[in-house]
Formats: C-alpha cells, sequence, structure tokens
C-alpha cells in the first residue's frame, strides 16, 4: 500500500490560479517534485521568470509547464483545479494521456453545463442530467475511475501565508485519500477524508451561493446579526437542494460544508464574498466580472440552481432572490426586505 | 417474417479440450484447491470477530436452517454433521488456547470442504452431449408443433427455429470473445425458463459449455438435477447466508474463472419480482470477476500473458412471464422488506413444469435475446481482438486498473468499487439492449394512464380499484401509445433502447398485437379490447409488464 510520505514521480497540477498555485506549493513542501500546468505558453513563461504566480512566491521545486502530456505521462497523480467553465475543455486535451492508473483529485468548486441555458423552458426543464459535477465530467471524458476531490475552508492568500488550514478529500476509493493524505499533509495543513464524493462537492459549490449573499448584507452594512441569519438560513436552503441533487445532508454539516461556509461567508478574501460586496455597492454584475482577475463560481452557480429548484420543486429562496438582483429585477435593499418577510419554515428537518 | 437465423459451427469442435470438461476430469483436485484458497481467505477477513464466533454463528445459523427450511435435495447426515461440529466446537472451549485454535481450525476447514463439496458441480462430457442434442431436439420439434403444422409435425424432421427465437445482436463478436479469452454472460432475469433457453443460446452459437449457479432449489426434482448438472451447473444455496458459505462460493467462481471456465450469472440474483429490469445487481459473485482478473495479473509473465475476463450482458425479452402472476403478489406481499420466507414456486412438481412447458411451446409468442457488447471487468467496451476502448475510443489496458505506483496492488476496497461501476454498466447495459415490444408498451400506456386519473391514490389504493373503474377509451389509449412509441423510437435513435420489428406496424395492428400478447397465459389477460374500450381485468399482473418500461423517463409524456 502507499505508506511512503513522498513520491517519487512529480506531481502534476492543472491551473495556475490562486487555489492552484496554493496547493502546488504545500505540494511541493513534502515530494521531490512539483509540475503546474500554466494554459498559456506566455502564461508559463511569465511565471518562470518572475517565479511568482497568482500573487504567490512559487517553491523551488516547482516546475512550470504548458504541456500536458508531459504532464499526462509523468505524473501519477494529478490535481486538476481550473475554473468550471472551462474544465470540460481542459479533460478533453489532458485524457488521452490519462490512463487507468491515474489519480486525479480536483479542487474546482462550481457545476459543468452541458447545455445551452437559453434552450431551457417548462417543456425542456435543467435537469441533473445536464449538470455535471466535476468528478463526473472526469469519468465521462477519461478512463480515470479513481477520482476525488478537495473541499473546506481553504481560502488560497492564508494557505500560501502559512496559516494553519485542514481540507477534506472526499473520494470513493480509500487509496485515492490515502494518497492525497500522503502527499498534503504537513503539521500545519490537517487532510479529513470521507467517502460522500458528491455530496462534498456540492458543499464547495453550492457554499458561494451564500458567499456571495453575504457579501451583499456585508455591503449593506447590515450587521452581524443579519449576516448570522443569514448564513444559517442559507446552511438550510444548501442541504435541502443538496440532498434533492444526490448529497448526503451529513456532508453539509461538516468541514466542507459549515466550515467552508462560515469561512468565505465572513471574508474580504473570497471572490464570491466580494461579489456580493460590490453588488450592494451599486455595482453591475457586469463591471463586477470584467474587473475581476479570477472567476467567482458562485455567479453561474446561481443562475443553475435557480433552475434546478424550479425541477425539483425545492424552495430556494435566497438563491432566487440573488438570482433576481444579478438580473436587475430586484434591488439588494429590496431582496433584504423581502427576505426578512419569507416565513422560516420548520428548519432542521433532515436530521 | 421469414428471417433466416444462420447456424453457428463450434468454437472448439474438440469437447476434450472444454476448460469444463478439463475441469471436471481434476474435480476432486479443484475442490481442494478451492477448499484451500477459502480458507486462507477466511483467515485474512475477520471482520473484528474470532474464529471461534465465526463457528458458533455459523453452526447456529445452519441448525435454524435445518429446522425452519428443510428441502429433499439437503444430505440425509446434515442433521448428525453441525451436531457434530457443535460439540467439538464446545468440547474444545476449555483446552489451552493453542490447542483450541488447532481444532477450530481443523472445523472450519472440515465446513468449507462440506461446502466445497456441495457447490462443486457435476459436469458429464456425455450427459452434455445427451441433454445438449435433447434439448435442441426438444426445443426444435415443440416450436414446430406450435405453428401452422399442428401436433404431427413433433415427428417431422424438418428443423427450423427461425421465426420463434431471434437472437440478435453482437453474436460474431461473443463468439471471437470465447476463443481470446473468458466470457462470463450476464442476463436478465424474469423466468425460470431462462436457465433453459441460455443453455440453448449457447450452444445455438457453438460456445463451448458454461458454468453456472443454480439454485438448490432446482435440484429438488431428480429431473431438472439431471439437466442441471450435464450442463455444468454448480450449485447455489440462497439459504445459506453465512460467511464461510458465501466467501467458498465465490472461491469456487473465481477458481473457475480463472482456469478458464466460461460463466454465466444472473446478476440479479433471482427472479425479478416485480417485472422491472434489475437495478439492483448481487455484486457478491459478480465480484469474482474483478478479483479472478486481478489475480490473473498478477500471475502473468512474458510469455504466459493473462487472459481476459469479458462480461457480456444478454437480454431476454418476452411478451409475458409465465410466473407473473405469483411473483408480483410475492412482490407486493413484502415490498421494502427482505424477511425470511419460504420459496413459493411454480416450479415444484414435474406436472406444473410439464403444463409450463406446453403452454410455453404450443401457444404462439416470439422471444427475443439480444447479445449485447462485450466489455471488461471495469465496463469499457472491449474490441474485436477485445481490446479495451476508452469513452474517447483510445486503446487502455485493464490491468492499469489494479496499479498504484507503477505496481499491481491488492485494495479490497477498490475491487469493491470497481464492481459497483461493473454492475452500474451492466444496468446501463440491459436498458440498452431492452428490446420493447407491443405489449409492455401496452401495459405501460393503461397503468399509465390509470395512475393519472387517480393521482391521489398510492400504488396499493390503485391496484385496489374497483372493477368498473378499470376502463380505458380506446381513441385516449391509442393516442397515448401513439406518443409514447415516438419516445421510443427517440430513445433508439440515442442508442438507449431496442425495438422490436412489429412496432413499426400501423398503430392498430400494433396494438392489437400487444394487447393479445401481454400476458397472454394468465388465467385473466391484464388488458384487452371490447368494442371502443380497453378493459383492465387484472391490475397487479399489468403493474408487473409496465414495470418493464420504467427507468426510461417515459411517465413525463404520457
Amino acid at each position: 500500500m502507499v505508506s511512503k510520505s513522498t513520491s517519487d514521480k512529480p506531481i502534476g497540477v492543472v491551473g495556475a490560479g490562486s487555489f492552484g498555485t496554493a496547493v502546488s506549493n504545500i505540494l511541493a513542501e513534502k515530494n521531490k517534485k512539483v509540475l503546474l500546468y500554466a494554459r498559456t505558453p506566455q502564461r508559463a513563461q511569465e511565471i518562470n521568470d518572475s517565479r511568482k504566480s497568482a500573487g504567490q512566491q512559487l517553491h523551488e521545486r516547482i516546475e512550470i509547464t504548458n504541456d500536458l502530456e508531459k504532464i499526462g505521462r509523468q505524473c501519477d497523480v494529478i490535481f486538476p483545479i481550473v475554473p468550471s467553465a472551462n474544465f470540460r475543455s481542459m479533460m478533453k486535451e489532458l485524457s488521452p494521456y490519462l490512463r487507468p492508473y491515474h489519480i486525479l483529485i480536483h479542487g474546482t468548486k462550481g457545476f459543468d453545463l452541458n447545455v445551452n441555458l437559453r434552450k431551457i423552458d417548462p417543456t425542456n426543464p435543467l435537469s441533473r442530467e445536464h449538470v455535471r459535477t466535476m468528478s463526473e465530467v472526469i469519468k465521462e471524458e477519461s478512463s480515470v475511475v479513481r477520482i476525488g476531490c478537495l473541499a473546506g475552508p481553504n481560502l488560497a492568500r492564508e494557505i500560501s501565508e502559512k496559516k494553519p488550514a485542514a481540507t477534506v478529500i472526499a473520494s470513493h476509493f480509500d487509496e485515492v485519500i490515502k494518497v492525497g493524505q500522503n502527499l498534503l499533509k504537513t503539521d500545519r495543513f490537517l487532510i479529513y477524508g470521507s467517502n460522500d464524493l458528491i455530496g462534498i462537492e456540492l458543499c464547495g459549490i453550492l457554499k458561494n451561493i451564500i458567499a456571495v449573499g453575504a457579501g451583499t448584507i456585508n455591503g449593506l452594512e447590515l450587521g452581524e446579526n443579519a449576516k448570522a441569519l443569514f448564513i444559517s438560513r442559507g446552511l438550510v436552503e444548501m442541504v435541502h437542494i443538496g440532498t434533492a441533487l444526490g448529497g448526503n445532508a451529513q456532508a453539509f454539516l461538516g468541514l466542507a460544508g459549515v466550515g467552508d461556509l462560515v469561512a468565505t461567508s465572513s471574508s474580504s478574501l473570497s471572490r464570491n464574498f466580494t461579489v456580493g460586496n460590490r453588488l450592494a455597492k451599486g455595482e453591475s454584475i457586469d463591471e463586477i466580472i470584467e474587473s475581476m482577475e479570477e472567476v467567482a463560481e458562485g455567479v453561474k452557480t446561481i443562475d443553475i440552481i435557480n433552475e434546478l429548484s424550479r425541477t425539483y420543486d425545492v424552495r430556494c429562496p435566497i438563491t432566487e432572490t440573488l438570482h433576481r438582483i444579478i438580473k436587475k429585477e430586484m434591488s439588494v435593499g429590496d431582496a433584504h426586505r423581502y427576505l426578512m418577510k419569507f416565513p422560516l419554515r420548520a428548519e432542521i428537518d433532515f436530521l | 417474417m421469414a428471417r433466416k437465423q444462420k447456424k453457428y459451427p463450434e468454437i472448439i469442435p474438440r469437447t476434450q479440450q472444454w476448460p469444463i470438461v478439463q475441469l471436471a476430469r481434476d474435480r476432486k483436485q479443484f475442490v481442494e484447491e478451492v477448499s484451500k484458497e477459502s480458507f486462507d481467505n477466511l483467515q485474512k477477513i475477520t471482520r473484528g470477530r474470532s474464529l471461534r464466533e465465526e463457528l458458533e454463528m455459523t453452526v447456529y445459523r445452519e441448525k435454524l436452517r435445518i429446522k425452519a427450511n428443510p428441502w429433499r435435495v439437503d444430505p440425509k447426515d446434515d442433521k448428525l454433521f453441525w451436531k457434530s461440529i457443535q460439540e467439538r466446537l464446545a468440547d474444545s472451549s476449555g483446552l489451552p488456547p493453542e490447542e483450541a485454535k488447532a481444532i477450530e481450525e481443523g472445523l472450519l476447514s472440515e465446513i468449507i470442504h462440506r461446502y466445497a463439496e456441495e457447490i462443486s458441480g457435476n459436469f458429464k462430457k456425455n450427459s452434455y452431449r445427451f441433454a445438449r442434442s435433447f434439448i435442441t431436439f426438444g426445443f426444435a420439434r415443440l416450436l414446430n408443433a406450435t405453428r401452422v403444422k399442428g401436433l404431427t409435425s413433433l415427428f417431422s424432421r424438418q428443423l427450423d427455429l427461425d421465426d420463434k427465437i431471434h437472437i440478435v445482436g453482437e453474436t460474431e463478436h461473443i463468439r471471437e470473445l470465447a476463443k481470446r479469452g473468458t466470457v462470463v454472460m450476464v442476463p436478465t432475469h424474469f423466468s425460470n425458463l431462462d436457465s433453459i433457453l441460455i443453455g440453448w443460446v449457447i450452444q445455438f452459437l457453438g460456445l463451448p459449455a458454461f458454468i453456472y449457479g443454480a439454485g438448490l432449489n432446482l435440484f429438488n426434482l431428480k429431473i431438472f438435477a439431471y439437466f442441471m448438472n450435464s450442463l455444468g451447473a454448480y450449485k447455489v444455496d440462497r439459504r445459506k447466508k453465512n460467511a464461510v458459505y458465501l466467501e467458498t462460493l465465490k472461491t469456487y467462481s473465481s477458481q473457475a474463472l480463472r482456469r478458464g471456465c466460461h460463466s454465466l450469472f444472473f446478476p440479479g440474483g433471482t427472479r425479478a419480482r416485480d417485472g422491472r429490469i434489475e437495478k439492483a445487481l448481487k455484486l457478491g459473485l459478480l465480484g469474482t470477476t474483478v478479483e479472478a482478473q486481478r489475480i490473473m495479473y498478477q500471475q502473468e509473465s512474458a510469455d504466459t500473458p493473462a487472459r481476459k475476463i469479458f462480461i457480456v450482458p444478454v437480454v431476454i425479452n418476452y411478451h409475458f412471464t409465465l410466473e407473473a402472476p405469483s411473483l408480483i403478489n410475492d412482490y407486493l406481499k413484502r415490498t421494502g422488506q427482505e424477511r425470511y420466507y419460504k420459496e413459493s414456486d411454480e416450479f415444484t412438481t414435474s406436472y406444473k413444469i410439464a403444463t409450463f412447458l406446453f403452454k410455453f411451446f404450443t401457444k404462439g409468442s416470439n422471444i427475443s435475446v439480444s447479445i449485447g457488447r462485450g466489455m471488461d471487468i471495469l465496463g469499457n467496451y472491449v474490441d474485436k481482438e477485445g481490446h479495451s476502448i476508452d469513452s474517447n475510443g483510445q486503446m487502455i489496458h485493464t490491468r492499469d486498473y489494479f496499479i498504484s505506483q507503477g505496481q499491481i496492488t491488492v485494495d479490497p476496497q477498490r475491487e469493491q468499487e470497481y464492481v459497483r461501476i461493473l454492475a452500474k454498466r451492466i444496468v446501463e447495459e440491459f436498458h440498452k439492449y431492452n428490446r420493447v415490444f407491443a405489449s409492455h408498451l401496452a401495459a405501460y400506456t393503461a397503468f399509465k394512464m390509470m395512475e393519472r386519473k387517480n393521482p391521489k391514490l398510492d400504488l396499493y389504493n390503485l391496484l385496489r380499484l374497483p372493477d368498473e373503474d378499470l376502463v380505458l377509451d380506446y381513441t385516449e389509449f391509442k393516442k397515448a401509445w401513439k406518443k409514447l412509441r415516438k419516445r421510443v423510437f427517440k430513445l433508439e435513435k440515442k442508442g438507449k433502447v431496442s425495438v422490436g420489428g412489429h412496432m413499426r406496424w400501423k398503430a392498430d395492428e400494433a396494438i392489437k398485437l400487444g394487447l393479445e400478447n401481454v400476458g397472454m397465459y394468465h388465467a385473466k389477460r391484464p388488458l384487452i379490447k371490447k368494442d371502443d374500450k380497453v378493459i383492465i381485468q387484472n391490475m397487479n399482473t399489468l403493474y408487473y409488464y409496465h414495470n418493464r418500461m420504467e427507468g426510461y423517463g417515459l411517465e413525463k409524456h404520457i
């Protein structure tokens, strides 16, 4: 079995965004070599010259590459961490170099949408078939079956500053969890394991919605009580829609659920929180997206969950309201007045 | 439909070389090997129990079985044997640990050996020949008789099975695979007739005999026992659920696979009681394919490459299932709960079997057997040469699934997950090769229309609707049926289901055929047409037949 603490083969990381870079740095601490893939040759060159990526200093054992074939051929374990919108196309490019012995542990917290939202209407409602988690995309696009995901309160900036943190690796395979633990675990980075792959993926995805909402509360300066109210109601909403989409309620109460939710809903280091904050200050969604360097997954997730909640008949007042804000059908202030009037249901009925 | 089925020559004409014949020849040694390996495996997996506890549990359960559910086929000394085990186990409890352990191990080995002997088939080459020709002959003659020719044609020399049983799908492929590796056939299971039918299909396709696990209850009858034994069956006793038995059974299957015996599993375990295409497959025996494949890769060398195991799904399509009424009643009685119950079986007397066969052969109704494309043990399709192909069409090595950091490793949890993946793939393939007949769709349409009419009722109340409510307007029925047929054709285009040829007939004619055929042997046919009405005569069997079309998302279109 896997007992060695380090790997002789290089570890691959696909995606040199802030989280990909942070993960590469942790991996480099324990392992001989990390291959970090950047999407364009220019970007790879820049990173290589400056030894800086997404504002973080690169560990000396990280090698930058723009060659997916190299990653596939040299690495047994690969961490794909690219925005959900590019994930499938990246997998299509990587897939020819993947074999069943590969282990893939992704760190992307968004959905893949394999249909045009414009084609969705009441006669052809958006369903789970159209919406895939990243582990499902990996399975569809390659022969890899040993798949896992990373989720938890992992604000990239704090990790790069070497502050303590923990994460969850979820996989149907104990082997994948063990391998991930061996590669990533350090004195200040704890790794929990879970077998509820879909549940844990959904935690990471759905919490982004609530983070956007918490950002709006911050922007309106409604105070900590309101934010706490919002977050705890948000959690209930996450559980309801999450279980409808195939997760277990338990996952949402752990580190990847509550843990991540608390971190992203109260920090200006979170992109999704920032989006909400700026919405409340009166900027339009297009302006915000335009000016951001990296993708805030929450915006796309709000669209998708708004549709799915109709299909599966799960009331998601928070998602619905945020959707209306984004579509400019409602002001942020009206939205919160509306939510305050929304009757509380018998909340915790999933335990 | 005058369609000539081709005749297939045997792929290994010399039966001497059939793996199953070789297995039968050194049966004794094989039983020894199975016993030894099961013993070793059981030592490894303790599941938090001591060996003594495991033995006590086994004795307890076996004694309970003997008392609560004895069968004619059980050996005469069953009671004595378990009593003796129990006594020796009790006597040894006061001994010093090492001595006690030696005795415990001795007892374990004795039990395993007894199980292995019991499971082990009694294949005889010569009676296989006889049974085979008997069945071929019998089938052909009886089928002739069913056609216009009448009973006298029983004695006609003209053999043609052409229009009764259609074998469709990847027939050349399975023959090719059987030459290159070990084939594991996994058919759907609706009727007791399936084993005989598949036996016939195997020999018709010119494949060497397969081994398969048959319920021990079928051996209760001497005549069945004779055919089962000669067709290569080994015995599976569903009453025995103790760990020692299950391990021995799995080892038996795994070793036979490693020796290259083509095998047949009914992955649903037992006949689908609710008429649905199996969704929850039994993972135990299926898991032996994954394990056997891994062990073969571990043992391979440069000059003896590992044989590959190919999984071939097979879907058997009937218009009817003889046992439907009792199966569905059974199902409804115990929905949701798996209680310990006595097997109630239609196949308990020779008379009942005879009437069944007579009905089957004398009433015209098509059967089609669809042979699916071969897959490796992870459910990847294989090409003509048996190479695994991934979803992008690139060739992959099955061996790689067992590799961690460059080496084959043994990881039971991983393999358990692989079995789950394989099971899911088999279910997908079942749906894909399931051939929709007009009768299935008629049953589905009628049942769903009743559901729509009574939205407030749950299943049980729906089934209890009074007769006067069980009437549908034919024009409406036809409209709904046609709409669903359109969806079915769409699904067919996407490769998600297959469709019987008669489904393309004019709607009225196809519906007529469907109504005539749905559950045609039952005392009360579930559906009949009377003037401009469609009348439901039996909701339970209608529910049963309707279930066959569940799982395609058709309910949205009614």
